[in-house]
């Protein structure tokens, strides 16, 4: 029992109440979220480092003993996600304060922000299948409300499907959630893996398993079932599109590998087959995606659904060292998407287009700008010494282990296609001729460019620091390796 | 009973599918609808149904009802009240918006307006 568990979903959640409150007073609701988001993100790192120290960490909602009541558990998988959402958003909204404009400001921006941070952190603190559920209504909610804020006719139009996407997905997450309680008669995740594995996974489980893993495949955005991806996220501006891109499907991969590591581990022949193939072809076609464009934000967006492809790629290795290239790769792909979109947000700001072959020269003027792109980019690509890196080569060993030598070859491949794609981006709106002058330039990157610095800094931090972090990391693949420890740490038999 | 149960769920179902694969936005919602109550229907009915007394102290009964899928569903339908009425309301503003509720004409992911 440990009360630190929740304060990470509190904090936002009445943060978010309060500002719902105070709808007309921008400048006292951007000192809140501040507020807030530095309280969570202290949180989030007392969180880690408790994990660290003691192990997992599990709340008794209302002292109901599992499998009854509502459990939270932090493991450091967990709590290591919830650490980087924190700050990954915490920097999205700083680049909001100067960049979202007053139409938003005024409709409660910053309480669906705050929303939005409750439903992810829940989503990935929760140790309750059903309670999973809830959390990813609540966050897809405060999406919803997000990606329609402003209401212009592109927004509305890809807002209609992008809700009829999840609400499909929703109706199949209960579906799925109606076979698992049939079959083994709990939903607390801890209790449904030991009850599995004392009764053997059969066929009908794992049958419930590739239901589970068609929902969160939709959220997560791995092939097939990325079709609604781009679209979607190309409505909303930048500021939202960051949050979206570096959250909202990295919450669908995590569920992921909950569920493959801690609950349906016991028949990698099938499943863990069928994610491997299916990574492969999301790694493809989001790179093949990213170099078909000639649309910063498109490119960008095709990067998450390779990022995607790269990190379920680590499930399928099923090692502690594939594991700890998976969960080092989401840490960095949080960190690096949300610099990536912001810096673009910077550069549509300046040129007030996304198209690629509409700019031009903008290092002149802009060089903080334009090297932090460029250093994004590499780090995107791993390149070393920044943080892409570790996390591919912990995945390539981990692959190389298990003889998958094709898988590591479309990997390895594909962060050249990556690399292409992003440096077509940085060659031709950096260099080139210049096509604006300064007086034509649609606005400032004043205040714009700091935030995608912090997480540049991270960045680097978690490439060259990484003999600092491994052990965090290893700890989180340790505990995914071996569900045992995550269900001592909840049942406590 | 789980039968006919199971068959209703399968039969809303199947009418949600039907109704979503139409074009116009309106019968789309009412599909997703359907297919709320659907998946309702069978987490009721997966949950196991009424074989017992209610589950409250003191009934000295042979067996209890479980009354955890009753509290999932509940969770649940209100999920589904919400985002169904955002749907809605994001219908009608996006049909004043774009003066059209066929899906067909929504289609595309071009910037243009």
């Amino acid at each position: 029992m440990n009360n630190l568990v929740i304060l990470p979903i509190l904090i936002p959640l009445i943060t978010a109440t309060l500002l719902l409150l105070i709808p007309k007073k921008v400048k006292l609701q951007k000192v809140i979220s501040v507020i807030s988001l530095t309280a969570t993100t202290i949180a989030a790192m007392v969180l880690v480092h408790t994990v660290y120290l003691n192990g997992i960490q599990t709340l008794e909602i209302g002292s109901w003993r599992p499998p009854f009541g509502i459990v939270l558990v932090a493991d450091m998988f967990a709590a290591l996600l919830v650490l980087t959402g924190v700050i990954v958003s915490f920097t999205c909204v700083l680049f909001s304060f100067r960049n979202i404009g007053k139409d938003r400001e005024n409709f409660f921006f910053y309480a669906f922000t705050q929303f939005l941070i409750t439903g992810v952190m829940g989503a990935f603190l929760t140790g309750d299948l059903f309670n999973l559920f809830v959390f990813f209504e609540v966050m897809l909610m405060s999406s919803y409300a997000l990606i329609v804020l402003g209401g212009t006719r592109i927004q509305l139009r890809e807002s209609i499907k992008y809700l009829l996407v999840n609400i499909i997905s929703s109706a199949l997450f209960v579906i799925a959630l109606a076979y698992l309680y049939g079959l083994v008669g709990t939903l607390n995740m801890a209790d449904v893996s030991s009850k599995i594995a004392q009764s053997g996974q059969t066929d009908i489980v794992t049958v419930v398993a590739i239901l589970f893993l068609i929902v969160f495949g939709l959220k997560g955005g791995i092939f097939p079932l990325y079709f609604w991806l781009p679209g979607s996220y190309q409505a909303p501006p930048y500021a939202i599109t960051a949050i979206f891109g570096a959250l909202l499907t990295k919450v669908g991969v995590y569920s992921i590998y909950r569920i493959f590591t801690l609950i349906f581990y016991h028949e990698p022949q099938i499943t863990h087959q069928i994610i491997a193939a299916l990574a492969i072809i999301t790694i493809l076609i989001g790179a093949i995606g990213a170099i078909a464009y000639w649309d910063v934000k498109k490119i960008l967006i095709y990067n998450i659904v390779t990022a995607v492809g790269v990190i379920i790629y680590g499930i399928s290795i099923a090692t502690e060292t594939g594991y700890a290239g998976g969960i080092y790769y989401l840490v960095h792909d949080m960190v690096i998407k949300g610099a990536l979109f912001l810096l673009a947000g910077a550069m549509f700001t300046i040129t007030g287009t996304d198209n690629i072959k509409k700019m031009g020269g903008l290092i002149k003027r802009h060089p903080l700008l334009g090297w932090m792109f460029f250093t994004a980019c590499l780090a995107l690509a791993g390149i070393p010494p920044l943080s892409g890196f570790v996390g591919k080569i912990l995945l390539a060993q981990g692959g190389l282990e298990q003889e998958h030598y094709i898988f590591v070859g479309v990997m390895l491949f594909s962060s050249l296609l990556v690399l292409y794609s992003v440096m077509k981006i940085f060659m031709n709106c950096f260099f080139r001729e210049e096509v604006l002058s300064p007086k034509e330039e649609k606005g400032t990157t004043k205040g714009l460019v700091y935030p995608s610095v912090i997480l540049i800094a991270l960045s680097a931090f978690l490439g060259l620091g990484a003999e600092f972090v491994y052990p965090y990391v290893f700890e989180a693949a340790e505990t995914l390796m071996d569900p045992s420890i995550y269900i001592q740490a909840v049942l406590k038999e | 009973m789980e039968i006919i149960m199971t068959i209703v769920a399968g039969v809303l179902i199947a009418t949600a599918t039907y109704l979503m694969l139409s074009r116009s936005i309106l019968r789309i919602i009412i599909g997703t609808a359907l297919l709320s109550h659907g998946a309702h229907l069978l987490l009721l009915t997966m949950g196991g149904l009424k074989r017992g007394a209610a589950p409250l102290l003191g009934q000295e009964a042979d067996a209890y009802t479980d009354p955890l899928p009753q509290a999932l569903i509940l969770t649940a339908i209100v999920i589904a009240f919400g985002v169904t009425s955002f749907l809605l309301v994001l219908a009608y503003r996006a049909y004043q918006e774009l003066k059209t509720d066929d899906m067909d004409q929504l289609r595309g992911n071009e910037n243009h307006e």
